[in-house]
């Protein structure tokens, strides 16, 4: 049970996206609710990113609407997000996470602490004083995972965050990742990775051209799929 | 080599009329810079960040006006300040006061232009990360500012070196009066003129010494900057 003003569930209602005259989503029906991992799933263009900035309402849609926790507007207090390739600002690694604890509103007295604390669970504590910029792929979305984190979310939405990292980090992201799901914070995250998928999904939402084809809990998912374009995706054909 | 021999004589003998003129020309250039920011700082933000009606004509003019001659910007400067213009109150022509004020207005299209193309550029790469985070309009330009602050004294030492480098401006307004507002570029005008060509070139040593020091300054800022701060 949330606490008034949750953020959840978010409700997509007959959602289309459009942007210069193409069609990036259509008429897309889903409810993100709290509870264990949404994993979409589907090749490049399929509309992924857009539904996380939907989410994050960083977007409005074309048609349809979206609600957080049955409101029309969110002030976006409690979701995150962290990109593929997060921007890291031209601070220290500490200075990165309490900016980010400022723009949250958390008070000045307790910023230090917390980002220490951020920065350990990040596995970043004695990359502190560095410069963000000079960090690894896989230290910088760490530390764009404590900057998120640092909002205190309720959804954190997380685009691709392991796309460009090797096995060692991506190993330690979904660590820090499936630490946050169990914290009770609503990961919805986009993925190519299917390994992935499996080891972190609750559930999958699988997304083709703009349409939501299939949405299941993982296991049946992988197991047993209800569509041929899930099952097309799972035996590694083109799905385009 | 007679002037060339003074020249240097006069630089390192510390002769006090030259040295008169070389801390009258910093002060003059250094406060005209630090005026034009002031105005030029906050313009070219935002002018980066906010979208208006006429905001590419108003880019196109303040990029052009990067390059206004500095006599016409004297000339404009001394129709504001005579008795009779706009300004005559203030009655500061011919006054080092004046040729702070007009340095400041041949300096700040070159600061504000400069600053927006900065900041802009930095909005583009921070757009996403600064959204998601839900950072207001305020300190999202104050963010900017600081973010692209090594970036920003290049700009400003910039603005200094157009300052201290030209000489029709504050000859028009200044009047470029002995002991009272002659700097280096106006002397070394006067003195070539006169056939003193060893002050002149005593004048030319320094302004040459503090306009690489200067970049020395600004390489060093910037450098620091991306070895600490990314």
């Amino acid at each position: 049970m949330r606490a008034p003003g949750s953020e959840l569930p978010i409700l997509f209602e007959g959602v289309s996206v459009e942007a210069n005259t193409v069609r990036i989503l259509s008429d897309v029906s889903l409810a993100l609710a709290a509870g264990m991992p949404t994993v979409l799933i589907g090749p490049n263009g399929s509309g992924k990113t857009t539904l996380l900035r939907l989410a994050m309402g960083l977007l409005a849609p074309s048609a349809g609407r979206v609600t957080w926790g049955g409101r029309d507007r969110t002030d976006g207090r409690r979701l995150a997000m962290v990109s593929q390739r997060p921007v890291m600002l031209r601070r220290s690694t500490f200075a990165n996470v309490t900016y980010a604890l400022g723009a949250a509103g958390a008070a000045w007295r307790g910023r230090g602490t917390r980002a220490r604390g951020l920065l350990a669970q990040a596995g970043l504590l004695t990359q502190s004083d560095r410069s963000a910029r000079r960090l690894s792929g896989g230290e910088q979305q760490r530390l764009a995972l404590a900057r998120a984190l640092a909002r205190d979310p309720e959804v954190l939405c997380l685009d691709e965050p392991t796309a460009s990292l090797d096995p060692a980090n991506t190993r330690a992201v979904e660590e820090i990742v499936t630490t946050i799901a169990a914290s009770g914070v609503k990961v919805v995250m986009a993925t190519h990775d299917l390994g992935q998928a499996r080891r972190l999904a609750g559930e999958v939402v699988l997304l083709v051209g703009g349409l939501v084809c299939e949405r299941s809990p993982a296991s049946q998912f992988f197991s047993d799929p209800a569509t041929s374009e899930a099952a097309a995706f799972l035996r590694g054909d083109l799905v385009i | 080599m007679v002037e060339e021999t003074s020249a240097l004589g006069l630089v390192l003998g510390g002769d006090p009329a030259l040295y008169e003129i070389v801390r009258l020309s910093l002060a003059v250039s250094l406060s005209a810079t630090a005026l034009a920011a002031l105005v030029a700082l906050p313009l070219g933000a935002y002018l980066a960040l906010v979208d208006f009606p006429g905001r590419p004509f108003v880019i196109v003019v303040l990029n052009a006006f990067m390059g206004l001659p500095p006599v016409v910007v004297g000339l404009a400067a001394f129709l504001l300040l005579s008795r009779s213009g706009p300004l005559g109150f203030l009655g500061i022509l011919f006054t080092p006061r004046a040729m702070v004020f007009a340095q400041a207005l041949l300096v700040i299209p070159i600061i504000a232009a400069l600053t927006r193309q900065t900041i802009e550029d930095l909005w583009t790469e921070y757009r996403d990360e600064l959204t998601a985070m839900r950072v207001a309009p305020m300190p999202r330009v104050a963010t900017l500012i600081w973010d692209a602050r090594f970036s920003l004294v290049t700009v400003l030492l910039a603005g200094f070196g157009r300052a201290a480098a030209e000489v029709g401006t504050v000859m028009i307004v200044g009047g470029n009066i002995d002991g009272f507002t002659r700097t280096m570029t106006t002397a070394i005008a006067l003195e070539t003129s006169k056939g003193d060509l060893a002050l002149a070139m005593g004048l030319g040593i320094v302004l040459i010494t503090l306009i690489v020091l200067v970049n020395a300054a600004a390489w060093s800022i910037r450098r620091i900057g991306e070895i600490h701060a990314g």
